[in-house]
């Protein structure tokens, strides 16, 4: 498979700051990788280093073949990028918005018209064409940033925390546009790198790489992630969930605790589970509490990231 | 049983001749942590306006800590907290004054009040850092400050840990399960099934109808019905189409390397053999966990 992102030891400084601090992304066509991390983590310069709109202190980038640095408009040629704070002319109609960015990317009338229809049929906003912008929904908005950064039909689709905002189902529709994008042309495929700090999101893509103080500090499937902490997390229902909460906090094998409404997760500590699931019944009977349910459940790529931002905090 | 925090019975609200709120009916107890959620107007808003006494209700009844919405908002309004991603911080104050500030518009002036909402929030030491060097993370907490300073009894909170990571979202719902412990009641709105999982109980709005309120886990068995299958095939967007048709199939959907089949009848066997007719390579079929956004999808379409 063809390799559209290849970068190696990426770095940039801001003054003193280590932003992003030795990145390394090796990125095939019909890939949909995942940036995840904390605020600050380096993802969103990161991204920006892709699209050459930031430059790195050190290290090389290359897009679909070309060099970043030297063919950077061959290289920027090739991708489409939306970012947070997509801007769009709310004077002017979707086509109109479309055509803007097709005339600004330098693509003639006889390419953009075409295509356009061609996009916002995809994203379905076909039928509203005409709509000014300002009267969209934020969901249509969304899709309109899309269709806008996939009219250079670009090999390369940048999305930076694309669904802040949005309600579950147009996120939902959101990402069955980008698979579909992905997985309608295997082999010479588009890729798509995105970042995000929704770990539902990031459950989506097929690989995800976790950024830590501007280092990829570990990358990999989602289920390969999540085998990590097999056997590891335990959920706990009973009365009073409170007891229940601070009896796992005080159990020294127990990591990490977290309430969801009527339940418990708790990770325990590698090799302990057993252990654990011996005597937590008893030390919850004598706090006064009723367990009703212990088990050990499959893990999440929440649970991941949490015990990762813990484990490299030294 | 003490007397419910909110309690609201045949609540609506007209705009015209549209329903915004239609009948609703639920009732949440003290020390409650109750997530709100519903697409983009469904009516989620609206409830919550006129909970804080913010709007007058058409018809219905409704009372909030024992005052009712249509004659006592003020009472209301003076004990709840409210917490929004648009709340607006002074980004050239620091933390304590912020918190001086809103305590002030509250009519609050006991520095020792003050300090206690910083250590609260775990804040404390960060009393003269600007709020604008602050972290998102960091924001959300004096946001919430903010909203506790005075005290309230009722806390609402509007996505409160929209783009947050997972770490600082625990750390936030670490703070608002001591809350809840200590008697405060929490209603949250959210677009975010992370969040909304952190909720002890979960409502769903669409066109100004309540359809569920329930713990999660209740919701998972009694909306999803079927099975979860998580089918891993090649090339996956013609696994879709052949599954989307298939008979017995309630829903699927892509999820990155999977199709995602929720199904009441159909089982593994059948799906494996009508994709591999169809010349579709199936490397394996998992039985999958229903989620809450299965639930939210259910309900809201």
């Amino acid at each position: 498979m063809t390799v559209l992102v290849q970068a190696t030891n990426l770095h940039r400084n801001f003054g003193n700051v280590h932003a992003v601090d030795g990145v390394d992304l090796n990125i095939k066509s019909g890939e949909i990788y995942g940036l995840v991390g904390s605020d600050g983590a380096g993802k969103t310069t990161t991204m920006r280093l892709l699209v050459g709109a930031l430059l790195p202190t050190e290290g090389e980038i290359t897009i679909c073949g070309y060099d970043l640095r030297k063919q950077v408009e061959l290289a920027r040629s090739t991708i489409g990028y939306l970012s947070q704070r997509f801007s769009m002319y709310e004077d002017l109609t979707i086509l109109e918005n479309i055509r803007f960015f097709a005339e600004i990317r330098g693509l003639s009338s006889s390419e953009w018209l075409p295509r356009s229809m061609e996009i916002l049929e995809f994203v379905g906003l076909d039928k509203f064409k005409d709509r000014r912008a300002g009267q969209l929904s934020g969901g249509m908005k969304q899709k309109l940033g899309l269709a806008s950064a996939l009219v250079t039909r670009p090999r390369l689709l940048l999305l930076d925390e694309p669904t802040t905002g949005v309600d579950p189902v147009t996120r939902q529709d959101f990402w069955q546009l980008v698979i579909k994008l992905v997985s309608s042309r295997e082999g010479d495929g588009v890729s798509v790198i995105i970042s995000t700090p929704y770990m539902d999101e990031a459950s989506r893509c097929h690989r995800v790489g976790f950024m830590k103080k501007g280092k990829i500090i570990i990358e990999d499937t989602p289920s390969n992630l999540r085998a990590r902490l097999t056997g590891r997390v335990l959920e706990l229902r009973g009365n009073p969930i409170n007891i229940l909460r601070h009896v796992a906090h005080e159990d020294e094998d127990v990591e990490d605790v977290a309430a969801f409404g009527d339940k418990l997760h708790v990770r325990v500590r590698e090799g302990k589970s057993d252990l654990i699931m011996q005597r937590l019944p008893d030390e919850i009977k004598s706090a006064g509490g009723v367990l009703t349910e212990l088990r050990a459940i499959p893990s999440t790529l929440e649970d991941v990231f949490i015990a990762l931002s813990e484990s490299n905090n030294d | 049983m003490t007397e419910p925090v909110i309690s609201v019975e045949n609540l609506t609200r007209r705009f015209g001749d549209f329903v915004a709120v239609d009948h609703i009916n639920f009732e949440v107890q003290a020390g409650e942590i109750v997530g709100y959620l519903g697409p983009n107007g469904s009516g989620k808003t609206t409830t919550i306006r006129m909970l804080l006494g913010l709007l007058k209700p058409s018809d219905g009844k409704a009372t909030v800590l024992g005052y009712d919405v249509f004659k006592q908002s003020e009472e209301i309004r003076a004990r709840v907290g409210y917490m929004s991603q648009k709340f607006a911080i002074y980004d050239d104050l620091t933390t304590l004054e912020n918190l001086t500030f809103y305590g002030g518009v509250y009519g609050i002036n006991d520095k020792a009040r003050i300090q206690h909402t910083l250590e609260l929030v775990g804040l404390k030491g960060h009393e003269n850092t600007l709020t604008r060097d602050m972290s998102t993370g960091w924001r959300q907490r004096l946001s919430l400050g903010i909203a506790l300073v005075h005290e309230p009894k009722l806390l609402f909170l509007d996505e409160p840990t929209s783009g947050v990571d997972p770490t600082a979202r625990r750390a936030f719902w670490d703070l608002i399960y001591e809350l809840a412990e200590g008697g405060v009641t929490i209603l949250v709105t959210t677009h975010y099934m992370d969040e909304a999982e952190y909720c002890e109980r979960v409502a769903v709005m669409r066109d100004g109808k309540l359809l569920a309120m329930d713990t999660p886990t209740n919701l998972k068995k009694s909306i999803i019905t079927g099975d979860v299958w998580e089918v891993y095939a090649h090339p996956l967007e013609r696994g879709l189409e052949i599954l989307s048709a298939m008979d017995g199939v309630d829903r699927v959907g892509l999820a990155g390397d999977h199709l995602r089949v929720i199904s009441q009848r159909v089982e593994k066997d059948a799906m494996q053999s009508l994709l591999s007719e169809k010349g579709i390579s199936v490397e394996k079929i998992e039985k999958g966990e229903p989620t809450l956004e299965d639930v939210f999808l259910s309900l809201a379409r």
